[in-house]
């Protein structure tokens, strides 16, 4: 079972605890935008094989919003971040690398 | 290849079974193909055996990273139906249907069809409209079937729990036609036929890259090294992504785990298919007597090919309350397999931005049942460029607007 660290509560929350949210660090399209740019939001994922960055919702405990850095290769998880940031922390893409050499997600590296 | 019959099995048995030849060839890889398929699970062989069947155009390869049928094909519940709500599915799953009906004599394999009925329990009351209206639907499709009540349900399926406090079943789609075969046999009965026809179905053969010139696919990097071809077709379900990335373009997928597991094999006691779809549940007995129970899919990305413990779990508690004489059945085996999900929860059957490529993914929790209907579909649309069949399924749909929507919420089983 998937245990993941909510960083708002502090809790080893186990999976059945968490909601999925899906892919994390999402570029909003709206009005305005091109028809490429609405599809590609609405529906092209990373669906990467290695790593992945995504929402959860630690819904059976504190209900705050967060985010995990996972392998969907191995199901490691290399750590949890807080909802409030446009892109993963620096320390822990760096872990990230030492782990998984050439890794790489959208304009992150 | 040698014909199978009785009269074959009795000739072999007073020559001590010497006789028996390869059911299919594996040679190592040509240098250049017609068309390579790559995957050779039910979708990839079916194309293969239908392209040449169809079309004459048998030098083919089907190229397969691990082994024949070793990932979703013999990784799913077995179920056969075609009782979908929308025009373009119900005419693929239709298809498909009526040519698993005479499958076993066409390929000389038995696939062991049984046509057993598939019965899809309504367990709320928005699940009546939504089945009143499918079955209405398959009237004009021309599909066979039926809304049930809850006492013929309980006529067809005695050990069912129909006035439970949580899941009371109140009625039921019912699919006569549908039912069950045997998976593996489905994908090495094609695999056979192929290789009948003299293709080539080459194992442990992954490949690397996808090679193009001037926006046209000219050949595949292999593990077996280079291979040259006109035409490319993608069958590979949940490494679509990946696959498709060499070529040069996206796909809007997701991958992720589907479960199921077997119980211990019992005495016969349920001789149709049932889908409990507001539980996530389904169950059948195969022919060796386990219960063959399907479960639902997680909702995060995998690629492990295991899923979620308490999934398992989820399913397993819903189907006791509505089977409650399963509650001390002994559990045998659980897996998983990788499902592409597409956001409409629709395959896409597809010509794609490179020249003479061609995908078939995106079947989600629903591809053993389409097997030949897809083979039948992509093998027009590879060989003249054009299918009835797959024409609703293309890539720009999703950019287009036109979803095939066949309840997008559910997620499985639809």
């Amino acid at each position: 079972m998937l245990i993941l660290n909510c960083p708002y509560c502090g809790v080893d929350a186990e999976e059945s605890e968490l909601s999925a949210g899906g892919e994390a660090h999402l570029k909003r399209f709206g009005p305005g935008s091109s028809e490429d740019e609405f599809h590609d939001y609405l529906f092209m994922r990373e669906n990467p094989k290695g790593v992945h960055f995504e929402r959860w919702r630690h819904s059976n405990g504190c209900g705050k919003w967060f985010h995990a850095a996972r392998c969907t290769q191995t199901l490691e998880v290399f750590g949890t971040y807080s909802a409030q940031t446009t892109e993963p922390p620096k320390e822990l893409k760096d872990a990230i690398t030492a782990k998984r050499p050439g890794w790489t997600w959208r304009e992150y590296e | 290849m040698k014909h199978y019959s009785a009269f074959a099995v009795a000739r072999e048995a007073l020559r001590y079974h010497t006789g028996w030849e390869r059911a299919w060839r594996s040679p190592e890889p040509k240098k250049k193909y017609d068309v390579i398929i790559v995957g050779a699970g039910g979708h990839g062989l079916a194309t293969a055996y239908y392209l040449g069947k169809n079309y004459g155009i048998q030098n083919v390869a089907v190229i397969e990273k691990g082994w024949l049928g070793g990932g979703n094909t013999g990784r799913n519940t077995t179920i056969i139906r075609s009782n979908y709500l929308q025009d373009p599915s119900a005419a693929i799953y239709e298809k498909a249907r009526s040519l698993y009906e005479d499958l076993s004599q066409e390929l000389n394999y038995n696939i062991m069809f049984s046509p057993r009925g598939v019965m899809m329990l309504a367990q709320t009351h928005h699940e009546i409209r939504g089945y009143q209206r499918t079955a209405h639907a398959n009237a004009l499709q021309g599909v066979q079937t039926e809304w049930i009540t809850p006492e013929r349900v309980k006529e067809l399926v005695p050990i069912i729990n129909i006035d439970g406090p949580r899941y009371p079943v109140l009625g039921a789609l019912w699919q006569e036609r549908g039912g069950t075969a045997r998976h593996d046999a489905v994908a090495w009965g094609y695999a056979r036929a192929c290789s009948a026809m003299g293709m080539d179905i080459i194992q442990q053969c992954e490949v690397k890259g996808v090679r193009s010139e001037n926006g046209r696919v000219v050949g595949v990097d292999t593990t077996k090294g280079s291979i040259d071809c006109d035409k490319l077709g993608m069958v590979v379900a949940g490494h679509s992504g990946q696959l498709a990335e060499m070529a040069g373009f996206r796909l809007p997928l997701e991958a992720i785990a589907l479960q199921a597991l077997v119980s211990e094999p019992i005495k016969p006691c349920m001789d149709v298919v049932v889908m409990a779809n507001t539980v996530h549940g389904y169950m059948s007995q195969s022919d060796k007597g386990e219960m063959v129970i399907g479960g639902g899919t997680d909702a995060f990305n995998n690629y492990t090919q295991r899923g979620s413990f308490h999934h398992i779990e989820e399913t397993v508690r819903a189907l006791v309350e509505t089977f409650p004489m399963i509650s001390r059945l002994k559990m045998l085996r659980q897996w998983g397999g990788i499902v592409d999900m597409t956001g409409d929860r629709s395959p896409i059957l597809s010509k794609t931005p490179l020249g003479g490529c061609f995908i078939n993914c995106g079947w989600g929790t629903g591809g053993f049942k389409s097997i030949p209907g897809s083979g039948w579909g992509m093998a027009q649309l590879m060989a003249t460029g054009h299918s009835p069949l797959t024409e609703a399924f293309t890539l720009d749909r999703f950019k287009e607007g036109r979803f095939i929507d066949e309840s997008v919420a559910a997620g499985v089983a639809h």
